[in-house]
Formats: structure tokens, sequence, C-alpha cells
């Protein structure tokens, strides 16, 4: 599995997600934003971090970099393409995922474990998790409170779209355990032809024991998984 | 070719949660001021621009709003465009 990392001016999580990859047996590669090519790869991935120092909105000014114009093209032709925070914010900003990703209903910047409910697990990112398995990882973010309107709500959820919820360690998506305020408890989204994924929590960052969680691992074994058959690896 | 200056207010759309402008009516509501119902927090950019006309400038400002200014999902936009040259003249 070849992955394509791009970095943005203001990107953090690069390097996690580059080892990270490197740990469940990927090959990842950094691209640079500047960059107009993504070059021979079998996922794309969108760090975490702050872009452009979050001016005007965050991810918004990322989505005007030269390298997003081949990432679009990438998920149109149903490429992967997985956005983590940052990231997620630069797929809605771009329009490859619905809604838009609000200042948290604190006003504070949220760091801490949060615990989600994985809703659905036939996706090519979640099909390593049980559906209701509960996970725990870190969010990190000021801007995590996912917005759509009710009518984008309702169809992200009939047709199975919304793959993980904000919950209590009894899978209750309680108000208490919405660590932002995002609608209905969204925490990650895919979009409508399964190729495209956002979410705020930080999978990368629970991959190893010393990290806390290896609840993380799933997501990126799945991706392993789909594309071991085709011999990319 | 003429220099405007384009006012754009970009705000959250009605019925949208702000927690900011909740925030800022409470601390206003601590100093006594009751008549406060609601406080909506938006940003303000002004932008130097060179247009054939007016309605021009006014144009080019929206297309911009749409593109990237701001965000179809959750906010609107308000565009006041002024002749930079009648700005000048001296009172």
């Amino acid at each position: 599995m070849r992955v394509a990392i791009v970095t943005f001016p203001g990107s953090n999580c690069d390097y996690d997600l580059y080892k990270c990859v490197q740990l469940v047996g990927g090959a990842p590669e950094f691209r640079w934003h500047r960059d107009v090519e993504l070059g021979e790869v079998d996922v794309v991935m969108l760090p975490g971090g702050f872009s452009y120092g979050d001016y005007l909105r965050a991810g918004a000014i990322a989505t005007m970099s030269p390298i997003m114009d081949a990432v679009k093209d990438f998920a149109k032709s149903g490429g992967p393409v997985l956005g983590i925070c940052n990231g997620f914010q630069m797929l809605c900003e771009s329009g490859l995922l619905p809604g838009a990703l609000l200042r948290n209903r604190s006003l504070l910047f949220a760091s801490q474990d949060v615990l989600l409910r994985v809703e659905g697990a036939s996706s090519i990112f979640t099909q390593d998790y049980q559906a209701g398995q509960i996970l725990r990882m870190p969010i990190a973010h000021a801007e995590g409170n996912y917005y759509a309107d009710d009518e984008t709500l309702d169809r992200l959820e009939s047709e199975g779209r919304v793959l993980f919820r904000y919950a209590n360690a009894a899978g209750k998506t309680v108000d208490s355990a919405n660590p932002n305020g995002s609608a209905r408890s969204i925490a990650g989204i895919v979009s409508e032809s399964g190729n495209v994924m956002g979410m705020m929590p930080h999978p990368e960052r629970a991959v190893e024991p010393i990290l806390g969680s290896v609840d993380g691992l799933g997501l990126f074994h799945a991706l392993l998984k789909h594309f071991a058959p085709l011999g990319a690896l | 070719m003429s220099r405007f200056r384009v006012e754009i207010r970009v705000i959250p759309r009605p019925g949208l949660l702000d927690p900011e402008g909740k925030a800022i009516q409470s601390a206003l509501r601590s100093l006594d001021y009751e008549q406060v119902h609601e406080v909506r927090v938006g940003k303000l950019l002004n932008l130097d621009v060179e247009a054939a006309s007016k309605d021009e400038a006014r144009d080019g400002a929206e297309a911009m709003c749409r593109r990237l200014l701001a965000n179809p999902v959750t906010q609107d936009f308000e565009i006041d465009v002024r002749d930079a040259a009648e700005e000048e003249i001296p009172a």
C-alpha cells in the first residue's frame, strides 16, 4: 500500500501518519502542498495540524493549494482519501465531504481522549472494526463541531455514512460525551462513493501501547488489507 | 480602470449556533446590558480592488465570496463597494 501524505505549511501530524503507515507495513511518501502530482499511490492522507494558521477558516486556504487539484481528481476516480482533524476540515472545505466544522461549543481548544462508537463497519476504512465497538483515541482541535443541515444529516444516517460517533463507555451518545457540540455526535463520515473519509479524532495517535491506546490501528490495517490483494505490498 | 474599496462582511447563517456571540452576549448581560437579545460574530474584510466599474468590482467580490471567503454551508455575506477616488476628495 503506497500512501501519499500531504504536508501543508502548518501540518503537524504528517510524521505521525508516516510512522503509523510504516508500522502497519505500508509505504508512506510525503508530498508537498506545492506539488501538482500525487504519483502512483493507492491512498492519500491529509494530516492534522493548523495549515495556514487556520486563517479565514480552518482548512480553507489549504484547499487552494496546487496539490488539491490532484487530490480531488484522485478522489473522483475512486481513490481512497483519508482526512484527519485539519484534513477533515479540508475535505469539507473542498466539497469532497458535506458539512462544515465549526468552533467548538465550549470555545476552548479540546485536547483529550474521547470514546468513539463505530457506526459503520463496512467501509474500506472501518472494516476491521465491529459495529458498536468502542474505541479510545485523542482529539486536539478548536474547530471540530460538525455541522450540516438536517436534510444532509438525515441523508448521511440513512445511507450509513456516519462511521464514528462520540459516545460514553456504555456506548451511549450522551451530550456529556460530545466534546465539541457536533451535530448528532458525529465524529467521522464517509463520502457517497465510499472512498473519501474524514474524522476529527486522531487514529494515528492511538497505534502503540505507549501512546495509551492502539484502537486506531484497525483503520490502517483495514486499508492495508484492502490493498494487499492488489499486490501493492 | 478605477480603484474601489470593497467591504465584505461574513456572518454566521441565521439559526446557526454562534458560541462566540453567546459568550459576548452573556458578558454584556453581566454589565447589565439586558437589552441585548442576540450577538452574532462575523468577519470584516476590506479589499482594495481594481475594476472597470462598481458593478464589476461587486461581481468580482461575489465570486470571491462563493469560491473562498465565505463557506456557503455556514455563512452568509454582504458586500459594499465604494469608489476609492471619491473617498480621497478632501472635505
